[in-house]
């Protein structure tokens, strides 16, 4: 036993010290330029030896805590690094003139007062509002009917539900192009009367966003209201059937205030996924379409406010520029996401 | 009691079901159809089944799943490895944080979990340019690059998928009888042996849910890896390959919606297996969340 033990002691050190050693060898490395390639091995076993010498550590007392730190170490780290650590540096470079690499000089609210002067971004403002609001009624609704539907005895109900739900999962890159397809060949084809594809015009490629989001995300919400509305207890509707209810009275009185923390939930997620949208819009218009706004003329005619960020980032190469809006983008959502919850929730308690 | 429903009212019902069943489908027909076309033969009549043949699709298959910018089997390999990888990871490390959460009563595991609540509301288009640049130097600190490959996608999928994968297994964990583990501690197990004999095989049904989310969503998602690999890396997910591939082919439809028919049917089969697990995951995520 005291053998074992001691054994244990020493292999516990061991590992300990050879991690700490390799450790500060692959630092030691890299700080003095060398460009060999196995410092990154040498860290990663050095940190791995670090955390078994921990683990076998004979010490009773602590032994609970070290294994708390070793179980929140590995995803905490990568939290920190991709979510944390980019926060606080992108607010940072929000007020420099950061190109993605490198920042000389620190500009203060020059980035912010100069996107309120850009028509173009107060433009995808704009529309981001107008598809946000379109969606949140259009999505709510047309799942709540589809919701109706499903739930009322159907046959096939199974086949129905599955295939409503299906296009949710294929991603938004992929449905973009099948539905630029659809729209400059098929639609063309269907309405003899129409010349021009519906994307060639900006209204009308608004509506087609509008159109490919509500088939993509509203399958997914009815799922949602399913739930919601078989949790609606069936001796309640018994009983408003016995009264002499008919079915928009058990509709509007029963089933819908009985289900409002459904509601709450699918608001909130149509929400944020519609002021989120980029992989439809990227593939589907791009952003394309013209338009007079402000007195200037535009040609990002249904480029929402993601893409806007992602395009003045990356493809305008205005790094600090486009970071300052993803912070302005984030600003607004916090709010727009915390104003909705507690509305929601006041009129819940109200019923 | 109920009323029965007047045959009428049901037959008008369900015809209204096929109805919005043919036009939520109608899309994925178009695909299929128009794969097994040339060009001309689609531009004459896209919805038509004149000039479909199976040779055609032969021929448009090999075309795109040899073609340099698309590159499928390569794309579909990557796209599995980084999804199976970041799933795994996440559920083990997921539920080893979320267990410290549950059982530490300290203000630092109640710091840690709002911290990872308040996260779950940040896009990631606030993180995305400064995540670039700090993997680019952390890759060159450390030596293994961290864009434009595996381990720093994966990296990235662990971070941003924590927040919600430990909000949803805190939930759980909270419900399970403390009384469980004490009984096993008096046993003679050590705190690590608790968790991985007692408390993660109860987690099963769980990590199910958490894994068909982010699974769903880390197999589709176009933006982090089209970021973090690059449009011309070698690595290449399936949403990138797929947006590599159009780019370079303007109106080519018949090979572009072959494309997206190769993108579809992993996911389509899948769902086709596991259809029961993958709705109610999808729906016990939002209700959570």
């Amino acid at each position: 036993m005291n053998e074992a033990s001691g054994s244990k002691k020493m292999l516990s050190l061991i590992c300990l010290i050879g991690g700490v050693v390799l450790l500060i060898w692959s630092l030691a490395l890299d700080f003095m330029g060398t460009k060999a390639g196995y410092r990154g091995a040498l860290l990663v076993i050095g940190i791995i030896g670090i955390i078994v010498g921990m683990y076998l550590l004979p010490t009773l007392k602590y032994h609970r805590t070290l294994i708390y730190v070793i179980f929140l170490f590995p995803l905490l780290f990568a939290f920190v690094v991709t979510v944390i650590i980019p926060l606080f540096l992108g607010l940072f470079y929000s007020f420099t003139n950061w190109n993605g690499i490198r920042y000389t000089e620190f500009v203060g609210l020059a980035n912010y007062t100069r996107m309120f002067k850009q028509p173009s971004f107060l433009w995808s403002i704009l529309l981001t509002t107008l598809f946000v609001v379109f969606n949140m009624i259009l999505v709510n609704l047309v799942a709540f009917l589809l919701a109706l539907l499903c739930t009322s005895k159907l046959k096939g109900m199974g086949f129905f539900r599955a295939s409503y739900f299906l296009p949710n999962l294929i991603g938004g890159i992929v449905l973009g192009y099948i539905w630029q397809f659809i729209f400059s060949n098929v639609v063309t084809q269907i309405f003899k009367g129409m010349k021009y594809s519906m994307l060639a015009d900006t209204k009308t490629a608004f509506i087609a966003i509008i159109i490919v989001y509500v088939w993509q995300y509203a399958g997914y919400i009815m799922l949602i209201y399913i739930t919601g509305l078989n949790t609606v207890p069936g001796d309640v509707l018994e009983a408003a059937n016995i009264d002499g209810a008919n079915a928009m009275q058990t509709l509007f009185q029963i089933k819908i205030p009985m289900i409002a923390p459904t509601i709450t939930i699918c608001t909130f997620l149509t929400l944020t996924s519609a002021f989120k949208q980029f992989d439809v819009n990227l593939s589907l218009t791009n952003g394309t379409g013209s338009l007079m706004f402000m007195g200037e003329f535009l040609t990002n005619g249904t480029q929402m406010l993601a893409l806007n960020i992602y395009n003045t980032a990356v493809v305008e190469n205005e790094y600090a520029f486009g970071q300052a809006k993803a912070f302005l983008f984030f600003v607004i959502l916090a709010c727009v996401s915390i104003a909705q919850v507690r509305i929601s929730n006041s009129k819940e308690v109200e019923l | 009691m109920h009323r029965k429903e007047p045959t009428s009212r049901v037959v008008i019902k369900f015809v209204i079901a096929i109805i919005i069943a043919i036009y939520v489908l109608f899309p994925f027909a178009l695909v299929v159809i128009n794969s097994c076309k040339q060009t001309a033969d689609i531009t004459a009549n896209p919805i038509g089944l004149n000039g479909v043949s199976i040779g055609q699709l032969m021929r448009n298959l090999s075309d795109v799943i040899n073609n340099s910018n698309f590159l499928f089997w390569q794309a579909f390999g990557y796209s599995v490895l980084i999804t199976i990888l970041s799933l795994v990871l996440l559920a083990l490390f997921g539920s080893m944080t979320a267990w410290v959460i549950c059982r530490n009563k300290t203000k630092w595991a109640t710091l840690i979990y709002f911290t990872f609540i308040a996260s779950m509301i940040i896009p990631f288009q606030v993180v995305m340019l400064p995540l670039i640049s700090t993997f680019r130097d952390v890759g060159k600190f450390i030596g293994i690059p961290m864009l434009q490959s595996v381990p720093g996608i994966v990296f990235a999928y662990l971070g941003f998928g924590g927040a919600m994968t430990v909000f949803i297994l805190t939930g759980f964990i909270k419900g399970i009888p403390y009384d469980l583990e004490e009984a096993a501690s008096i046993d003679g197990c050590r705190p690590e042996q608790v968790f991985f004999k007692v408390i993660f095989p109860l987690l099963t049904p769980v990590i199910t849910t958490v894994t068909i989310l982010n699974g769903m969503w880390i197999w589709n998602d176009y933006l982090l890896p089209s970021m973090m690999l690059g449009q011309n890396g070698k690595v290449k997910t399936l949403p990138v390959a797929v947006q590599a591939f159009v780019g370079s082919y303007v109106k080519q439809w018949n090979l572009i919606l072959t494309a997206a028919l190769l993108a579809i049917i992993p996911m389509v089969v899948l769902f086709l297996f596991a259809q029961k697990q993958i709705m109610e995951g999808m729906i016990e995520g939002a209700v959570k969340g």
